[in-house]
């Protein structure tokens, strides 16, 4: 760890704190006033229009209906992209048909806003199925995310003034804003400045070059710039090459290092401040963001000093170690270039990777593993980060309350059996889903062939696979052949139920909350802000993340670092 | 009060081992989990009797496992029966006193009957003579009497009861010592509010409260998880080379979800209602306790709740050129046969005072002219003595229309008085003004703090009164209320409650005429006094059988106090897990992976010993809690911020260290007796 890395660190948080206000203001205005621009406003009912959506506000149910529906035709429309690429255009390499576990894994991969790539692209993917399919998916399901968001942020706001079905705002709107206000001009001024970098942006075929020493080399070429913008900007995370931010066409300096880093964390930190103003409540929109940010440090202070070590297996052969383990890491990003990217990627369900998550220290993998065990709610991704903190902060309010003697209540409103539920439920499929993969995965002889290690490493390779689908977060631990029937297929089953399961649930509570009466707090009631509340849930998020996989990270990472130590790896 | 007896001893003795039926504990879902461990580990126990057990595990360590499972059904078990017992004791020692009683039912054209008491039915009516037990709840419809409630409210001093007021109803059980009454009966068997209380501190009967049900589903979530994280671990074990028992499992499950809480749940919220009861409460539901604790706004009566019920006077003010002793004098003639509780008040000030001067010789020629409210004064006549007495406009047009003089401080002494919140009377004697008394409404002794701590809890009290804006205000700064709605009606109070509950407030409310019926059965906790109205009674949802209507403020802490516990038992119970996980974690692995030693931090002996200390404080701990549940986490009236804080620190970080000591104390002890 040196000054200089703290400094860095330090710089990231400062340039967020001081971009969140206007960037929070701006997304309010553009999701929460009648006609944001007027230029674009008849545009917007035009579009509409055209593809026969009704803009009315909607309830919980048609809200949910019209963003599921949109969701699975994504899904089919990807799916058969990738079927029938040979016959598309922009096709220079001459890609044949993705096989069909693969193509469904990769549909729901890029509909669920997760970027799980059991493939690399420059290999397999056609320009046109990266264009098209890969990128438009990449805006869409970053917009289905702050729509999911929205509508949960509402359900809370809203107040019943009558008896009627209060509405929580309109999907189609809300999609439509989220990719012509916020995602397409973000990613727009993003790839100017990538590619004032370096980044490559073209539609060549691959390069043939001989290099001095006279052997040959192929480099793979593409529109990288304008899939890199969305690819961080929407926390989507789904490289143009396999080797993803660490390819120096998709990442080339640590000018871009930084700017990627911090593009992935300022939406879903600008929203706290968003749903501020939802709630109209500035203080109670901080609180959340000092929430993130403490767990966000406390992840990326342990595995900088983690990384900062050197490796024991590898004294004693002579080689100088002062700047800690960098196997796997890019030297051009460093130690901290590459655990601050790693810490956040996982914070955030991006999932964009600058180096080889499977050549952390064990501890340093342990936390990586464990910021996105907790819920990706650390940030998290677009909108849905906010959304599954918001989760958190009910069940944390309802433990409160119950503390203080005052039936539990957020933001007025009453947490009653039914909101209970639905969150703990939407807390409990998590550890369901991957668990019981990672079970199934262990006692099958097919499966356990993918690794490329055994023992407590290996575990912790198919534990970060199913902890990576099940949160949409994208990011491989690598070391695992992912690109198998069974992790094709059990894979595309975590994303989605990852994915649209807790929405479901979250907009059951939206729909339950909105019609509620609202109470007037007292000096009995406890403040859904200050330092006691931020405490309390960051307290909550460990206690729980802690509880439910403290087995597992036991018998994985930690018994690999114990095994480090006495000179034994896998 | 309530003693404890043999009787319901016994029948929570009996229901503590009855409740291990599977059909009953479906109901506890926590503790279903628990019964099904302890049946598979004691088939394995049996089974490793007749065959060598697999795996190698020592019978010693599967038998006592199952045995400190059972235990730990039934400590959870005992204190719900347990709590059960306390309530049915009490609530049946103030039910007995009605039983086996023979009461006088009038049948028709006056003719009586003799039948037992639990004969009765809604509407019959009865004759009560002097002397007798009320048979059953009921309204008096004719008669007064003075009746000893010792038996229910443990006040000695006897009360008037009177047909066609606001204090007409009689509960069962107590005694009529004067005069005679005619009742009619308002419950029929089984329903009264005794009865209702009852049924609600009976565990199988009872109704979960809303926040009870939601704890439950948090339990049941929790559950859940744990389930599938101890039965995943059989797969990563065979994955590292590493079989694990079946008992090793569930005694991993067991410890981890949480039995402290989900055993007590029951107890918990039976206690509380048990601990209304003793306060003699009795609340119509369980929900109405809980609501208690929710209470925003609270709505007292002025008089008999903030004031005591009558005035007092304070100052007697003669005009000018009037002797003091004259005055007095006069006023005690005015005064002698006045039967308003102010005339008796007058003549105690003058005895205290000045003495008594007029006696008996002096009234004998004299007619008394009783307190009306047509002409409200009152007085005397006789040959050579006109006096009277009353409200200051009565007397001054008395005087006016006998061309008599006003004073001219008359209009000023008057002004004074009211406005200190007083009440002015003139007197006069023979048609001449000679003075003015001050009556004074006395706030009852000690009701400041009462509010100090009300509003310390965020409760904000409002004051109803019949008087003008400008006496309420006086009084109501004099006794601490927040607020006060003055020249209240009916419609009024419960248009105020409606306007409060608009603007997102619980509304509490104290009553017991009929004409607060609305405004009791508008509010969100309705109390009424048990002296009140049948009508009153009805449209609440808590009866306090003392009729003192602050205690309002007891029953706000019992619903605080319920909530909290669970809360704190809850939070006890997760942090709790945080310390098993690294007791049993590293034991289930160690015999496989001698690496998990690095997760041994509490240093215990062995893998079974550490298995087994683990079962047994998860088993102990909640016997420890037992007390805490049946008496409920202490609350004090401050902020919710302080009341967190506060118990973070006991019950969460409290809840992750105490295991550590206990889970190592326990592994010494089974050290020593060589159970490794």
């Amino acid at each position: 760890m040196t000054f200089n890395g703290i400094l860095q660190i330090a710089l990231l948080f400062t340039a967020l704190l001081f971009l969140i206000k206007p960037v929070g203001i701006y997304l309010y205005r553009v999701y929460e006033t009648p006609s944001p621009f007027p230029l674009f406003n008849r545009l917007e009912g035009k579009l509409l229009s055209w593809c026969c959506f009704k803009s009315e506000d909607q309830n919980w149910k048609a809200y949910l209906k019209s963003l599921l529906i949109f969701n699975i035709m994504g899904i089919v429309i990807l799916f058969c992209i990738q079927r029938f690429q040979h016959f598309l255009p922009l096709n220079p390499e001459s890609f044949q048909a993705v096989p069909w576990a693969l193509a469904l894994n990769t549909a729901v991969s890029f509909v669920t806003n997760t970027n799980w790539q059991a493939y690399s692209g420059e290999l397999t993917m056609s320009y046109f199925t990266q264009m098209v399919g890969l990128t438009w998916q990449n805006f869409v399901s970053a917009g289905t995310g702050m729509a999911a968001f929205l509508a949960f942020a509402r359900g809370l706001s809203r107040h019943a003034s009558s008896s009627q079905d209060i509405l929580l705002g309109n999907f189609w709107v809300d999609l439509l804003r989220s990719v012509f206000y916020v995602f397409l001009p973000g990613a727009f001024i993003m790839a100017l400045l990538f590619i004032s970098q370096g980044v490559i942006q073209n539609f060549s075929p691959t390069l043939e070059i001989t290099t001095l020493e006279g052997g040959r080399e192929l480099i793979s070429m593409g529109p990288v710039a304008s899939q890199e913008a969305i690819k961080i900007l929407g926390t989507n995370g789904g490289g143009f090459f396999g080797a993803n931010s660490a390819h120096p066409f998709e990442n080339p300096t640590p000018f871009t290092n930084f700017l990627q880093m911090l593009s992935m964390i300022l939406i879903p930190g600008a929203l706290t401040y968003t749903y501020g103003k939802m709630i109209q409540s500035q203080k109670q929109g901080w609180s959340i963001f000092i929430t993130m940010v403490i767990l966000s440090l406390m992840g990326i202070l342990v595995v900088y000093y983690f990384e900062s070590q050197p490796n024991p297996l590898l004294h004693g052969l002579g080689l100088d170690q002062t700047s800690g383990n960098l196997e796997g890491k890019e030297v051009r990003f460093g130690i901290l270039g590459s655990a601050l990217f790693a810490n956040l990627t996982t914070d955030t369900s991006c999932g964009a990777t600058n180096c080889l998550h499977d050549s952390f220290t064990p501890l340093g993998g342990l936390v990586l593993l464990l910021n996105i065990l907790i819920g990706e709610l650390v940030f998290g991704g677009v909108g849905v980060g906010l959304f599954n903190m918001l989760l958190f902060i009910l069940i944390s309010v309802f433990m409160a309350g119950l503390m203080v003697g005052r039936t539990p209540e957020y933001l007025g409103k009453k947490i009653e059996g039914k909101e209970v539920r639905f969150a703990i439920l939407s807390i409990a499929i998590y550890p369901l889903i991957i668990l019981v993969g990672a079970a199934i995965s262990v006692l099958s002889p097919s499966a356990l062939a993918s690794l490329q290690n055994g023992g407590p490493h290996g575990f912790s390779e198919i534990l970060y696979a199913y902890t990576s689908a099940v949160h949409n977060n994208g990011s491989a631990f690598g070391g695992l052949n992912a690109n198998t029937s069974w992790y094709n297929l059990s894979l595309a089953l975590a994303m989605f139920v990852g994915r649209f399961f807790p929405i479901y649930l979250g907009l059951s509570i939206a729909g339950l909350m909105v019609n509620k009466k609202i109470i007037q707090p007292n000096t009995g009631t406890f403040p859904t802000q200050g330092a006691l509340f931020i405490g309390l849930l960051i307290g909550v998020i460990l206690i729980v993340g802690a509880l439910t996989f403290f087995p597992v990270l036991a018998i994985g990472p930690f018994i690999e670092y114990i095994n480090l130590w006495q000179g034994r790896s896998f | 009060m309530a003693k404890f007896s043999d009787h319901f001893m016994r029948e929570a003795l009996w229901n503590t081992f009855r409740r291990l039926d599977p059909r009953y504990l479906k109901k506890h879902p926590v503790m279903f989990v628990v019964l099904l461990g302890a049946s598979l580990t004691t088939l394995i126990a049996i089974r490793d009797f007749f065959y060598p057990p697999l795996l190698h595990e020592p019978l010693w360590f599967t038998a006592s496992v199952s045995v400190w499972f059972w235990l730990t059904l039934l400590f959870s078990n005992a204190s719900e029966a347990f709590a059960e017992g306390k309530g049915k004791a009490h609530a049946s020692s103030l039910k007995a006193l009605a039983q086996e009683m023979i009461a006088h039912r009038i049948v028709n054209h006056g003719i009586e009957e003799m039948v037992p008491a639990s004969d009765l039915r809604r509407d019959d009516v009865i004759k009560v003579i002097a002397g007798e037990f009320i048979p059953s709840d009921g309204e008096i419809i004719e008669g007064i009497g003075a009746i000893d409630e010792s038996a229910i409210t443990g006040e000695s001093a006897p009360v008037i009861r009177e047909s066609d007021s606001d204090r007409s109803t009689v509960t069962a059980g107590t005694k009529l010592i004067s005069n005679q009454l005619l009742i009619r009966i308002i419950s029929n068997p089984g329903e009264s509010f005794l009865d209702k209380m009852i049924s609600l501190v009976q565990a199988a009967k009872r109704q979960k409260t809303p926040n009870e049900i939601a704890l439950q589903v948090l339990l049941v979530g929790l559950t859940i998880i744990f389930l599938i994280v101890c039965a995943t671990l059989v797969p990563f074990g065979l994955y590292l080379n590493c079989k694990l028992s079946l008992t090793v499992i569930v005694s991993l499950l067991v410890c981890l979800i949480p039995t402290t809480i989900g055993g007590l749940v029951s107890a918990i919220g039976i206690s509380g209602i048990e601990r209304a009861l003793r306060k003699n409460i009795l609340a119509m539901s369980g929900k109405a306790v809980e609501t208690a604790g929710d209470i925003d706004v609270l709505l007292l009566d002025k008089t008999g709740t903030i004031t005591l019920g009558n005035r007092m006077p304070v100052e007697f003010i003669p005009f000018k050129g009037v002797d003091m002793k004259e005055f007095s004098r006069a006023i005690e003639f005015s005064s002698v046969a006045d039967r308003t509780p102010e005339g008796r008040s007058i003549l105690e000030f003058i005895e205290k005072n000045y003495g008594r001067s007029v006696s008996e010789k002096d009234t004998e020629a004299l007619t008394f002219i009783p307190f009306s409210a047509e002409t409200r004064l009152s007085g005397c006549e006789g040959p050579s003595l006109s006096v009277r007495k009353g409200a200051c406009d009565a007397i001054q047009s008395l005087i006016l229309a006998k061309k008599g003089k006003i004073p001219p401080e008359f209009s000023k002494v008057m002004e004074k008085i009211s406005l200190t919140g007083g009440t002015p009377l003139a007197v006069s004697m023979n048609g001449k003004l000679l003075g003015i008394i001050h009556l004074k409404d006395i706030i009852k002794p000690g009701i400041q703090e009462r509010f100090h701590r009300l509003r310390k809890m965020g409760i904000h009290t409002v004051m109803i009164t019949g008087d003008n804006p400008l006496t309420a205000s006086t009084i109501a700064k004099e006794a601490g209320v927040d607020n006060f709605l003055a020249e209240a009606t009916p419609e009024k109070k419960l248009n105020f409650i409606k306007a409060q509950q608009a603007k997102g407030y619980l509304v509490a409310m104290t009553g017991d005429g009929t004409n607060d019926a609305p405004a009791l059965a508008q509010a969100d906790l309705g109390i009424a006094m048990n002296s009140g109205t049948q009508a009153a009674k009805e449209a609440a949802n808590m009866v306090d059988l003392d009729s003192n209507p602050t205690k309002i403020l007891e029953v706000i802490e019992i619903g605080k106090q319920l909530l909290m516990t669970r809360g704190c038992l809850t939070t006890f119970s997760i942090a709790n897990d945080v310390a098993k996980y690294f007791a049993i974690i590293p034991a289930i692995f160690l015999l496989s992976i001698p690496e998990f030693e690095a997760l041994n931090i509490m240093n215990l002996s062995s893998p079974y010993s550490s298995i087994l200390a683990t079962v047994i404080f998860n088993a102990l701990i909640m016997v420890m809690l037992i007390p805490l549940a049946f008496r409920g986490v202490k609350y004090r009236p401050r902020g919710a911020k302080s009341l967190l804080a506060h118990a973070l620190l006991i019950y969460g970080v409290g809840g992750i260290f105490s295991p550590f000591i206990g889970i190592k104390l326990l592994d010494m002890l089974l050290l020593n007796l060589g159970l490794t």
